[in-house]
């Protein structure tokens, strides 16, 4: 490992807790410096800049800044009730369903440089640019085929078209093969791990510019949970994923960056090699290895 | 992008034009209610006096009142009330704390479920050949009291099993851990602490009884009575007598439904003044159980 | 106002009442003499649970053996296929069809009101309407169905019916139309109080689910909402359908008493419920013919709410166990 790599992920750790200035500038730096692609050809896709979240009084985000690069995988750990749920949540504003939930700062999406979170963003727009995958599949009570089809239907996609993006999405989810057959039959008829990839289906189906997954293999056997981590492994060549996950190997196998979190707070954000092999920081360091607290 | 705008746009329109529709439709109810007091108000208003409450029916419109319905509807409350409040809050203590998952409990739960939409005029032909022929307790205020008992009877099963689940497992252990037996948990723990819960259940069935019309009918519940049952309370020993659960008996409900039917427009009026004494008790009952229900909720923190 | 006994510490409660206090006389004696009480409570108390089963059998019992006499004398088929109803006329006949239609009739129009209303006040009140909203506009709503039927039949004849009449012109007094739709607006909590605690059930991640994707509110409670309560609703139309036909005042005073073989809502019929108040308000004799009629026009009702009441059951039961 180079030197200077490692000074860069030391400062920004420190940066991402102090200093707010600069950051981006370092955060680049730092993606160039990730292993796993050529540098130069990284982008940022969305930077996180002073965000506090709150429920009712409860702060539950506390000055988040980082940023996370254009196809790339970057994955939040840290400890329940840390805030790594909320964290996600912002990005679709769906927090916007539940009253005395207030942001503040900035979440800016590139490279178009809306304030995701702002009062003037229509959250409406942001759900249609933003996919989610929940912790526990929550399919339609409808058919497979018509699950799939939800969010491009809103879309005002219909006939051959609607066909062709539903067969191309279940196949991304490796689920086609599965479910050609039965389209029309109820989504509650799948299994567990099914129904989970049908939502990483109807997840894809609408090609959004980031997809979020919260814990989605938590409530999965280790033959569904491999199959959905090598499908998140390959759909980073086409979209920016964020991923939430209380496994430590699932993040080192999936990820590029790693951010570590605690009680509401970045403590750390790191290429995931350098993080596991490496982190900057002692919390972070008992956390990956398992002695916490 | 500019596609997405424009079906966002579609989106909101849709979502602003189902909120009015919404609104409107709930006003719908709302507003029903409003007409239906106005409407009642306008016409029963100016019968509303001392006169008319403190006299019997009679063949001149203006000078008809409903002494003897009113009174009617009393007896049979408390007739109901006894019958009904025990041997309810009794079924449903039996059903929550002591009955074991069996058949018979199941039959037990499913018969409930079924009684409660029974419509009601079935009670009242249930009553009229079993407790009128059978048993023989004639077109009696006892009779009109038991049918409306065994009507509101699911009503207060149910409001009485509600108010027991909602006291937490952890008090039930906590008075078993001091060595009460069952029956001293329930009667000193589990019947005082759901008391607000079960009355507001017993209020709104009794409010439900009060307006009871067609299975007292049935029964053969007088439409015209110009006497009242005799007293409950005498001036020689025994100072207490029962002859009034004999005695026949009118409702204001029937009163009010006798009058309506008359094509003499003073009558209408009058039953307008019967329905808005009917209307008053039945949504005072109401506010009062709503009352009692906010105050348990807000005051009970488990 | 005295504190209720509801609000004391339980534990202060059971140290007032002295539970914990140990038995004086001796242990075998009292212990044994408590058990004997604790078994004959509970020997009461199932009595009291029985009793609604005692009820039922009262019921059945009643309506078989007071119409087992009336059918003796009228062939069934005559009862279920005739087309005039007359008993009480010196020639009587027993076909049951005018008062069946009545009842389907006045029902008919209750649900197109109800259901659909009911339905969007639902949605709106679940999906729509701010959570203060809700707590207001729902218990007034249930007000609805607290006013005595009675109040209603005055209404549909002295408000409802005047003011169809106006709408549409030789429109008579007694009408199955306007006791209809008030019954119809009477049973709207039946069906937008249930329907809304069936779509509040449905779980928070399903919504989650759809506002993800990009759905709008009307969306999102149609398309997801709408068909994971769905049973539950179901089960709030059932119940509103079987009260339309079980509702007895509302139709006896408005819609008129005379048995009428029609499915025009504009005239005026009898329905099942109206004629048995019709015959109990008259001095029949025990035993008659005409008074047997009226038990077997309540086997009639009875079964076509059961029905209905165990489907609703079973819907009931199946929602409950969706989540
Ligand atoms: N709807 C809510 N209302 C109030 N507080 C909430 C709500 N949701 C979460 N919180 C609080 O916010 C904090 C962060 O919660 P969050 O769900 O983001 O944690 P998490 O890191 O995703 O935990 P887990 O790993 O258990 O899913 C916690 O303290 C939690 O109690
Ligand atoms: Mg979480």
């Amino acid at each position: 490992m180079n030197a200077s790599v490692e000074m860069g992920i030391v400062r920004l750790a420190k940066m991402t807790m102090r200093d707010e200035f600069a950051r981006t500038q370092v955060n680049q730096e730092v993606l160039d410096s990730a292993e796993s692609q050529p540098s130069g050809s990284r982008q940022i896709k969305a930077e996180v800049e002073g965000l506090n979240f709150f429920y009712g009084k409860l702060q539950a985000l506390k000055n988040i800044n980082m940023v996370f690069g254009a196809n790339q995988v970057t994955a939040i750990i840290g400890p329940s009730g840390c805030g790594k749920s909320t964290l996600l949540r912002c990005f679709n504003r769906i927090h916007d369903l539940y009253p005395e939930t207030r942001y503040e700062g900035k979440i800016i999406l590139q490279p178009s440089g809306i304030n995701l979170i702002g009062p003037e963003t229509d959250p409406l727009e942001m759900r249609m640019r933003m996919s989610m995958v929940f912790q526990k599949p929550n399919a339609f009570p409808k058919s497979v085929f018509e699950n799939v089809a939800f969010g491009l239907r809103l879309r005002g996609i219909n006939g051959q078209e609607l066909k062709d993006h539903v067969e191309q999405s279940l196949r991304s989810a490796a689920l086609w093969d599965e479910v050609k057959d039965r389209l029309r039959a109820s989504a509650y008829t799948l299994s567990g791990g099914q129904q989970q990839r049908l939502c990483i289906a109807r997840a894809l189906a609408t090609e959004p510019e980031m997809l979020l997954f919260d814990e989605p293999t938590s409530a999965l056997d280790p033959i569904a949970t491999s199959k959905i981590e090598n499908l998140i492994f390959d759909l980073k060549r086409d979209v920016t994923v964020v991923i939430v996950t209380h496994n430590m190997q699932q993040a080192a196998r999936v990820s590029d960056f790693t951010a570590f979190m605690y009680l509401g707070e970045l403590i750390e954000v790191a290429p995931t090699k350098e993080m596991f092999e490496n982190p900057a920081i002692k919390l972070t360091e008992e956390y990956i290895t398992g002695h916490f607290g | 992008m500019s596609d997405f705008k424009r079906i966002i746009a579609k989106r909101k329109r849709q979502d602003f034009v189902f909120n009015v529709v919404g609104i409107v439709c709930t006003l719908v109810g709302i507003l029903t209610l409003g007409a239906l007091l106005a409407d009642l108000l306008m016409d029963g208003l100016t019968r509303l006096n001392w006169t008319f409450l403190t006299s019997f029916p009679s063949r001149f419109a203006e000078r008809a009142g409903i002494l003897s319905s009113w009174v009617g509807t009393l007896l049979i409350m408390v007739v109901t009330a006894f019958a009904a409040v025990p041997l309810g809050v009794a079924a449903g203590i039996y059903l929550e704390e002591y009955a074991r998952k069996n058949w018979l409990t199941n039959i037990i739960e499913i018969n409930i479920a079924n009684l409660a939409g029974v419509p009601s005029i079935i009670y009242g032909l249930m009553a009229l050949g079993l407790l009128v022929y059978q048993f023989r307790l004639g077109q009696s205020v006892l009779t009109g009291g038991l049918t409306l008992a065994f009507l509101i009877l699911p009503i207060v099963i149910v409001a009485t099993r509600e108010a027991l689940r909602t006291i937490p497992q952890g008090i039930r252990e906590a008075a078993y851990a001091l060595g009460s037996t069952k029956w001293q948990v329930v009667r000193h723990h589990l019947l005082p602490y759901s008391l607000g819960g079960t009355m507001t259940g017993i209020i709104i069935a009794l409010s439900r009884a009060i307006g009871e019309t067609a299975p007292l009918i049935t029964i053969g519940a007088l439409t015209f009575i110009a006497f009242l049952p005799p007293p409950p309370f005498e001036s020689q020993p025994p100072f207490v007598s029962f002859d009034w659960l004999w005695s026949p008996f009118s409702v204001l409900p029937i009163q009010m439904f006798n009058w309506v039917s008359r094509p003499d427009q003073d009558f209408v009026v009058n039953a307008a003044g019967a329905g808005l004494v009917l209307i008053v008790v039945t949504l005072a009952l109401n506010a009062v159980a709503i009352l009692i229900r906010y105050r348990v909720r807000k005051r009970i923190k488990w | 106002m005295k504190e209720i006994p509801i609000l004391q510490h339980p534990v202060a409660a059971a140290a007032d009442q002295g539970i914990s206090a140990p038995p004086t006389a001796g242990p075998s004696a009292t212990k044994r003499l408590s058990r004997l009480k604790e078994r004959f409570i509970e020997a009461l108390l199932f009595l009291a649970a029985f009793s609604s089963v005692a009820i039922t059998a009262g019921i059945v019992g009643t309506l078989l053996y007071e119409s087992s006499s009336f059918f003796a004398s009228v062939s069934l088929k005559e009862f279920l296929t005739g087309t005039l109803w007359t008993p009480l006329f010196a020639s009587p006949r027993f076909g049951i069809m005018p008062l069946v239609a009545g009842t389907l009739v006045t029902t008919g129009v209750a649900l197109v009101v109800a259901l659909p209303i009911g339905t969007v006040v639902a949605i709106y009140l679940s999906e729509f309407a701010p959570a203060s909203v809700r707590e207001i506009i729902k218990p007034a709503l249930e007000l609805l169905s607290a006013v005595p039927t009675v109040v209603y039949g005055y209404f549909a004849l002295q408000f409802m019916s005047p003011l169809l009449q106006k709408l549409l012109p030789g429109l008579p007094t007694f009408n199955m139309l306007s006791a209809g739709v008030v019954m119809g607006i009477m049973i709207i909590p039946y069906v937008s109080s249930l329907s809304e605690d069936a779509m509040r059930a449905v779980p928070m991640s399903l919504r989650e689910g759809a506002y993800a994707m990009g759905a709008n509110r009307i969306i999102t409670a149609l398309k997801v909402v709408y068909p994971a309560a769905l049973s539950g609703i179901v089960a709030s139309y059932i119940l509103a359908i079987s009260r339309a036909i079980g509702e007895t005042m509302i139709v006896a005073i408005a819609a008129g008493m005379q048995p009428n073989l029609t499915f025009d809502p504009r005239e005026p019929a009898a329905t099942i419920t109206a004629f048995i108040v019709q015959v109990s308000l008259g001095d029949l004799p025990h035993g008659s013919v005409g008074y047997q009629s009226i038990f077997a026009a309540g086997v009639t009702l009875f079964i076509m709410t059961l029905i209905f009441n165990i489907l609703g059951y079973i819907l009931r039961k199946r929602f409950r166990e969706v989540y």
